[in-house]
């Protein structure tokens, strides 16, 4: 960014002033520790200098917002267009109750809808199957078919809403089961807006709600990418996910490397399925974490863009900009909710809040302060919202496009982690790819390690967390936390067999059989699960012809 | 030699965070301790099975999804049915305060909320195991 | 007989776990054990499995039970995996890939780590075989990592040895080192459905073909476990090599010999206690190296003299 002899002039004069005024003040008061670190275990110099970046080229490693390679956003204007959507998870027992809330978020500025589903709907199981015994409505909320769906959105217009699911292993199912709806409000799938989640390989990496082997998932994935194409262009067809990833102890670095990693295996298995890669991959979308320090976590952001967009340009050829750009949902760190001095969490999150936004995030979740303890009241989730708010109206950072750009340090780091982002990708591709990488544990085990490394820092105390390991104090058990109605479960239980007693029966078994063959040959199934949902096959049938056409997941552990 | 003590560290119900458990797996074995790791989507009964067969002395189960009162106190009662009482069982995870009396109460011997080191995990195996 | 012992010979799981526990930790209890249940051995079939990490020997494993428990018979599984030389605790994880399998009636796992066990560690999973054959299992599996030289010394006393190879890791086969192709009865590729995997039966069947001085050629299958693959014909190879080792009375002559050694084992390792305890006694020991230092004396001289007041 500068030219050679201001490099060495500066370099000249850091030397002078280590040696006479940093020399001096360490003789007097020395650092308090030997050496610093970043929330991610990396050494962090004491200063940044021009010398740091002098390899980074501005015109084309920094260059300009809503320009290749995008690292200074993917949109020109950014937050003084318009604000990111503030896009609060919910969803919690039954559809009616989660309905309520959402209609709730929506009266008070929330501006999209993010679903949360319960475990047996997100593993494709009715309420009545056995391993759904206590586990109904209990992280979110629990849909059985297009009866509990048209309940949850019953008086939002699928029109002017943008809604997100958290969904993977039956995404499709819950696609079309949203289709559906928006059919009977008489909205035409053109319309719709919003993102499923379908991002199997993090579930086998990280969060574990898979269901299907590797192959027949991939194809699943690309057959929704086709079908969205056609006929829902407006639809986020997947979320490639390193928010779970980091949850599950990886650092900032690995986060975009395993990330981006997965969207490789992504495109290739599309292209592969005869897919043109710019019809496609406008539509791709990324969700990362705002963990605690917020300078690496906005280089992370900066990084993951730039590193993408040379990913699409350069190893898939794209040549549309939409496919070069990198556009992400964030969410602040669960991981670092403590259940000590629960209000404490109320300023991580505001901090978290304040990276996902000086690093350019297109929508963001901010978690409740309660969430190590339960799943968050009202009360808490609307502190939660506020916090976007003020961050948004009184803050000052959203009014000036990518606000830390040419710090000399932020600028060093998103070098830095886009080069061990890279190496990993580099790691992987050595493996035959991410499927194969994961098959081998390899990713797994890199983030258990990490994640390791991360407790016994704690346990040490050499990394600090207010009020777990340092100012401490004693405290009552928390009251009033949100508890799920335990007879949830045997509600959604009447509610199926009321279903199943209502719809054509011989009707559901012909959508199912077909669905089965077109299972069984190479055709896309979105159409036969869309005809499936209609005649009100619930969750489970459906994705139990999948299980049978298809086998189930084996889970590859290494510790 | 000095046997080692044997713990099951399982994943009962459909959850899929793994952090935890994998954290406690590593934290035990380098405590010394043989641990069998069964992995996630474990049901009571296999849980339990698994535990009489590796003639386990500690059973640990890590549950996020809060459906810890309905899985945990059943991994005691067909514990009982089999006569194998005597293995000791602790948990740990998203468990609200409000729920431990009730846990307790129905035999689990400790649940371990977020922010627990593993030093006292450990520690409470060491002080606590019955059969050994 | 004891209750244990009585619980244990009905097929009783508890008595099964409670006797592998006393096998692993005392000495005692293995003799008192080993003695009572002796008559009652000798009926399963010993499957050792083994290969590099990350071949899928779980899975195969996996699938192979469920075939077998298919056709009405009953099996027993003893996966070893190794101890952290460090702190002596270890992960033992391939439960993870046989989770259906906990339920099943007739199937038993146990999870072994190779603990401390100088060249002990066959003895315990020997023992440990005895019990689940005692039991009444039709078939004994016996899962190791094919790494070091301990673990190859637990599986080739099986019956029959299968060795799990995988394509993609490497030119593993040509570092693979030929004392471990040696004890292979059956090869099995799996993850045939990988890139690569004709190559590697491929060099499999060229190394055995180097070997001509074998009794009987294995056979050279492939096999994907993840799908349930080439799991037939490899229970159909298992059942041949049985046949083969019963017509040929090849059977008769490996149990011989593995008797054979574990009794001079066994006789080794009391003798080594008689001399460890008799050497120490009084320093004798501690003198006699410093004389030998000191060129007093030197080594043979020491044996010779130690024999001779140990023969007493």
């Amino acid at each position: 960014m500068f030219d050679k002899q201001e490099i060495a002039l500066i370099a000249e004069a850091k030397k002078e002033w280590e040696e006479s005024v940093l020399a001096k003040s360490l003789a007097k008061a020395p650092e308090s520790k030997e050496v610093f670190r970043t929330g991610s275990g990396d050494v962090i110099n004491r200063l940044y200098t021009p010398e740091d970046i002098k390899d980074v080229d501005y015109k084309s490693e920094i260059g300009f917002p809503g320009q290749y390679p995008f690292t200074r956003g993917y949109q020109p204007t950014m937050y003084r267009g318009r604000n990111w959507t503030m896009r609060m998870y919910a969803g919690f027992a039954t559809a009616e109750e989660s309905n309520e809330r959402y209609k709730y978020l929506v009266e008070q500025g929330s501006t999209g809808l993010s679903v949360a589903f319960d475990l047996p709907t997100q593993i494709g199981y009715d309420s009545d199957h056995p391993l759904s015994e206590g586990e109904v409505g209990k992280v979110g909320v629990a849909i059985d078919s297009l009866a509990d769906m048209e309940i949850l959105f019953n008086g939002i217009p699928l029109d002017k809403v943008s809604t997100s699911m958290t969904i993977n292993a039956p995404a499709s199912v819950l696609l079309a089961m949203y289709i559906a709806v928006a059919e009977k409000q008489g909205v035409t799938p053109d319309k719709l807006r919003g993102t499923i989640q379908n991002d199997v390989l993090k579930e086998y990496i990280a969060r574990g709600t898979y269901i299907f082997p590797t192959e027949p998932s991939m194809r699943l994935i690309t057959n929704i990418f086709e079908y969205c194409t056609k006929n829902v262009p407006q639809w986020n067809t997947i979320s490639i996910s390193g928010y779970h990833i980091r949850e599950a102890g990886s650092t900032a670095a690995q986060e975009v490397g395993f990330t981006l990693a997965d969207g490789i295996a992504y495109v290739e298995a599309a292209i592969k399925a005869g897919l043109n890669v710019d019809d496609f991959a406008p539509r791709l979308s990324f969700f990362f974490n705002a963990h605690l320090d917020v300078l690496e976590e906005v280089a992370k952001y900066r990084a993951a863009r730039r590193l993408w967009a040379k990913i699409m340009k350069e190893r898939f050829g794209a040549k549309k900009e939409k496919s070069m750009m990198l556009k992400f949902h964030t969410q602040t760190a669960g991981c670092t909710l403590t259940a000590q001095q629960p209000n404490n969490n109320i300023i991580r999150v505001a901090m978290q809040t304040l990276a996902a936004v000086m690093g350019g995030t297109q929508s963001l979740h901010t978690n409740s302060r309660d969430e190590a303890l339960a799943l968050p009241t009202t009360e808490s989730v609307t502190i939660a919202l506020r916090t976007q708010q003020i961050v948004a109206y009184e803050s000052g950072v959203t009014r000036t496009v990518d606000p830390l750009a040419g710090s000399y340090y932020v600028e060093a780091k998103t070098k830095q982690i886009e080069e061990e982002a890279m190496a990993y990708i580099k790691k992987i591709d050595e493996l035959g790819g991410a499927t194969r990488a994961i098959d081998l544990g390899y990713i797994q085990q890199e983030i258990s390690d990490s994640a390791y490394k991360y407790q016994m820092e704690i346990e040490s105390g050499e990394r600090i967390v207010v009020g777990v390991n340092k100012f401490q104090v004693e405290e009552e058990p928390p009251k009033g936390l949100l508890r799920v109605d335990p007879s949830v479960g045997e509600m959604q239980k009447k509610k199926i067999q009321d279903v199943k007693a209502k719809r054509n029966n011989a009707a559901v078994t012909e959508k199912l059989e077909a669905l089965r063959k077109a299972c069984e040959g190479t055709e896309n199934v979105m159409p036969f699960i869309l005809d499936a949902v209609r005649e009100y096959a619930t969750l489970g049938e459906i994705c139990g012809v999948m299980r049978e056409v298809f086998g189930e997941y084996e889970q590859s552990v290494l510790l | 030699m000095e046997k080692p003590i044997r713990v099951l560290v399982a994943k009962p119900g459909l959850d899929g965070h793994d952090r935890g458990a994998k954290l406690i797996a590593r934290a035990l074995r380098d405590a010394g301790m043989e641990v069998i790791y069964t992995g996630l989507r474990q049901s009571p009964e296999q849980i339990v099975a698994a535990a009489i067969q590796e003639d386990v002395d500690v059973i640990g189960m890590s549950i996020l999804s809060g459906a810890h009162n309905h899985l945990l106190p059943k991994v005691v009662e067909l514990l009982k049915a089999q006569g194998a009482d005597d293995i000791l069982v602790f948990g740990g995870g998203v468990i609200p305060e409000d729920d431990i009396p009730g846990l307790k109460a129905q035999g689990i011997a400790e649940v371990f909320t977020p922010g627990t080191t593993t030093t006292e995990t450990i520690e409470f195996i060491k002080n606590n195991v019955k059969r050994h | 007989m004891s209750e244990l012992i009585e619980k244990l010979l009905a097929g009783d799981k508890r008595a099964v776990a409670r006797a592998i526990t006393a096998i692993e930790n005392y000495e005692d209890e293995t003799e008192a054990i080993i003695k009572e249940i002796h008559k009652y051995t000798g009926n399963a079939h010993v499957i050792g499995i083994t290969g590099p990490p990350g071949a899928g020997k779980s899975t195969l494993t996996d699938k192979i039970v469920k075939n077998l428990i298919a056709k009405g018979k009953k099996v027993g599984i003893i996966a070893v995996d190794p101890t952290s030389p460090y702190s002596g605790g270890s992960i033992l994880g391939d439960r993870i890939r046989m989770q259906d399998l906990a339920l099943e009636p007739n199937v038993f796992i146990r999870s072994m780590g190779t603990r401390g066990y100088l060249g002990g560690l066959s003895k315990a999973t020997h023992n440990a075989v005895k019990v689940l054959d005692a039991s009444g299992v039709d078939y004994i599996f016996i899962e190791t990592v094919g790494v070091g030289q301990s673990e190859v010394d637990i599986v080739k006393t099986a019956d029959t040895v299968l060795m799990v190879m995988v394509p993609g890791l490497g030119d593993d086969i040509q570092s693979i080192k030929a004392g471990v192709m040696e004890i292979g009865d059956i090869f099995v590729v799996n993850k045939a459905d990988l890139f690569g995997a004709p190559r590697t039966a491929t060099e499999i069947n060229m190394m055995l073909d180097l070997n001509q001085n074998m009794k009987r050629r294995p056979p050279v299958l492939l096999a994907t476990a993840g799908k349930n693959e080439g799991i037939d014909e490899l229970v159909d190879e298992l059942e041949k090599h049985r046949e083969y080792l019963n017509e040929t009375g090849e059977l008769t002559e490996r149990r011989l010999n593995n008797t054979r050694m574990e009794v001079i084992e066994l006789i080794e390792s009391e003798l080594r206690k008689i001399v460890i305890n008799h050497t120490e006694e009084e320093g004798r020991m501690k003198k006699c190296v410093e004389d030998i230092l000191a060129k007093s004396t030197d080594i043979y001289t020491v044996r010779d003299e130690f024999l001779k007041s140990i023969r007493g």
